[in-house]
């Protein structure tokens, strides 16, 4: 059995075990088994991040500072000429434009929606479990996917929100041609995806905020909005910040939604939609195949996305500091957003079992 | 306990003796309490109604495009609820296309899989090291795990791509999997689990009997695991299944995996947008079906790591 499940690519020997061996040789070898097997197991992804994380991040530097071409290779040491180069020109900016435009139009209504919508599912809704699933479905639908659909319904002639506008009697709106309607097309897209995912962290906050702070609340006759403003959301702060820097790591690097939002995939004839992402792949695979030059703008974006979450860093820590709250470790940052389950982080945890005697929503959260 | 709580909940109890409204407010303090509180009205429904309703649809609208054809699209910007009848025949359109179809699902099914499992088992084995073994340097390197979540990764794509062309694997899964194999998400969370979820009795159970540690990973370990280890996995071939921007720069058209199969479709009969929706349904229809069964442990998963943090 040991041998089939054999972890690592190491040659550190695990003794082999059920075989009969002497005495102090069998000592010394589980000796060594408690020593060595904790490095054994956790060698995997070191090793995998080591070659395929921060090599890479490491090397991107290097390339960036050569001529390096996708077909002839590394050529000429150039020191900063295509950071020079990418900086003067007007596609990089507008990248930077439409990425940051992006992100905070999506960033702060999603925030707000998931917000609410955790509100209205912390009542003792029937069939929570069903509501729950209701707006996480989203999250199992591809990006690319959610481009595709999304694109044909903003399409700015025959599109369902336009012929939706049209029946209230606004005019079409130019969702492909305009910058800000581009704009605001794509971050509904990342938002159809997100919000349910968002509110659900949210949701699993608030179940978290001792009940004591509702009832003295509910005593001194305070309102369900009076509620959910003086209460609840001073008591998310440390989980909405935390999903903001998540959000913002995954946001900054958004590539899919805005790629497929027209068929050519360039970000519109005036890059209205183009995001800086997308500027790296045009830069590396697009017609000037230019590895130095995409290298040089990943840098550049990974240091804005390395200061915004230090910002971000700074501003938990003095918060959460301000609060009887502690921010614990950040838990989610995967793919794109936030791929993987969980995210927030309240210290104070889980829903306490007791008070959810009669209550088997906790059940499904806690078990 | 003086003024009855908040008036329109109180109203009822209007001309009930002292006694009895006081009863009330307990009653309802104590279900505050544990969280229940009253049945919230038809309100709520209503916007968890239309809520779902905007969850669903522009799924339900890819179908109904797929379901069409080009000039039923064309005249009906906003589709009929009722589907027409041409979704088979879309379908086998993207099938016999040339973005090569049945390769993509198998390729989305190798490398989603293989994600799965490694993540699941190589973040178990990790974890179990960081929750209940003692090593030198176990709280340092644990901290790295995490910090190393926040790197933005997706932006080392061009050294990536040049290691990949040396190890001649431009255009080949192993491009896709090797990366995935283990992430630091997994390792954080399996260890969380762990930390809580496995008593220490039981590993040293196991070392008195005189299983060596990896027999007593695989015998008690990976069991106690299991609750986590399925969230994990099912939240990996989710990840797995959905990326598009490695995949698409690495294997591009030659070997697609499914998302970039559509955007191959949809670069390809952009005209068409019956045959495109056809098959981005047909490609997000697996993970729907997976959502139907596993849909309660995803709620789950999401809200524990939102809890435990």
């Amino acid at each position: 059995m040991a041998t089939v499940t054999e972890p690592a690519p190491s040659t550190t020997p695990t003794p082999p075990p059920g075989k009969s061996l002497p005495l102090t040789r069998r000592q010394r070898m589980s000796a060594l088994d408690v020593k060595l097997s904790p490095y054994l197991y956790i060698s995997p992804f070191f090793i995998l991040f080591a070659v395929l994380g921060l090599f890479p991040l490491v090397y991107t530097l290097w390339v960036s500072l050569h001529d390096w071409n996708l077909i002839g290779g590394k050529g000429e040491f150039v020191g900063m000429a295509n950071y020079a180069q990418v900086v003067q020109q007007e596609f990089f900016w507008r990248g930077m434009r439409n990425t940051f435009s992006i992100f905070l139009i999506s960033g702060v209504t999603q925030t707000l929606a998931a917000l609410a919508l955790a509100a209205v599912l912390n009542q003792n809704i029937r069939a929570k479990t069903f509501w729950r699933m209701g707006v996480l479905l989203p999250f199992v639908i591809a990006p690319v996917a959610v481009g595709v659909i999304f694109n044909k319904m903003f399409a700015d002639q025959n599109g369902f929100f336009n012929e939706l506008l049209g029946y209230v009697g606004l005019g079409p709106v130019a969702w492909h041609a305009g910058v800000l309607e581009s704009h605001v097309a794509i971050a509904t897209m990342v938002n159809f995806r997100w919000t349910g995912y968002v509110t659900l962290i949210f949701l699993a906050a608030m179940q978290a905020i001792p009940t004591e702070l509702y009832e003295a609340a509910l005593l001194d006759g305070a309102s369900r909005i009076r509620q959910f403003i003086s209460i609840t959301v001073p008591m998310l702060r440390p989980t909405i910040i935390f999903v903001v820097i998540t959000a913002t790591i995954g946001g900054l690097q958004i590539f899919d939604e805005p790629r497929v939002f027209d068929q050519t995939g360039l970000g519109g004839s005036d890059r209205q939609w183009m995001t800086v992402t997308m500027y790296i792949y045009e830069l590396g695979w697009g017609p000037t195949k230019s590895f130095g030059r995409a290298a040089a703008v990943s840098w550049i974006l990974f240091l804005i996305i390395i200061l915004v979450g230090a910002i971000n860093f700074w501003l938990t820590r003095r918060i959460a500091s301000g609060d009887s709250k502690k921010v614990a470790a950040p838990a989610a940052p995967a793919p794109t957003q936030a791929a993987a389950p969980g995210a927030g982080a309240v210290a104070s945890a889980e829903p306490t079992r007791k008070a959810a005697a009669a209550n088997n929503d906790a059940k499904e959260t806690t078990s | 306990m003086s003024a009855p709580p908040s008036s329109h909940l109180a109203g009822g109890i209007a001309g009930a003796g002292a006694a009895r409204a006081a009863k009330r407010r307990d009653e309802r303090i104590r279900r505050r309490k544990s969280q229940v509180g009253n049945r919230p009205g038809w309100v709520t429904y209503a916007i968890l109604g239309v809520v779902l309703a905007l969850s669903a649809y522009p799924l339900y609208y890819s179908f109904l495009l797929g379901s069409s054809d080009p000039v039923t699209i064309a005249q009906n910007p906003i589709p009929s609820l009722i589907p027409e009848g041409n979704f088979i025949d879309n379908a086998v359109r993207v099938i016999s296309s040339d973005i090569k179809f049945w390769q993509a699902v198998l390729n989305s099914v190798i490398a989603a899989t293989i994600m799965a499992v490694s993540v699941v088992f190589f973040s178990t084995l990790a974890g179990f090291a960081f929750a209940k073994l003692r090593f030198r340097g176990r709280a340092p390197l644990l901290v790295f795990v995490v910090a190393t979540m926040a790197v933005p990764t997706q932006l080392s794509v061009v050294p990536l791509f040049i290691l990949m062309a040396e190890l001649g694997w431009t255009g080949r899964l192993e491009a896709i999997i090797v990366p995935g194999l283990v992430t630091a998400f997994g390792v954080f969370w399996m260890t969380q689990y762990l930390e809580q979820a496995l008593p220490y009795e039981l590993i040293e159970a196991a070392r008195v009997d005189g299983c060596s540690m990896i027999r007593t990973f695989w015998h008690v370990v990976l069991p106690a695991a299991r609750p986590a280890a399925t969230m994990l996995g099912l939240f990996t071939f989710i990840g797995s299944w959905t990326a598009f921007f490695w995949p698409f720069i690495i294997l591009g058209s030659t070997n697609p995996t499914l998302p970039v199969a559509i955007q191959l479709l949809q670069a390809s009969y952009f005209k068409d947008y019956s045959l495109i929706l056809a098959g981005v349904t047909l490609a997000a229809l697996p993970l729907v079906v997976v959502f139907m069964f596993a849909g309660r442990q995803l709620v789950a998963g999401v809200m524990q790591g939102a809890v435990k943090g």
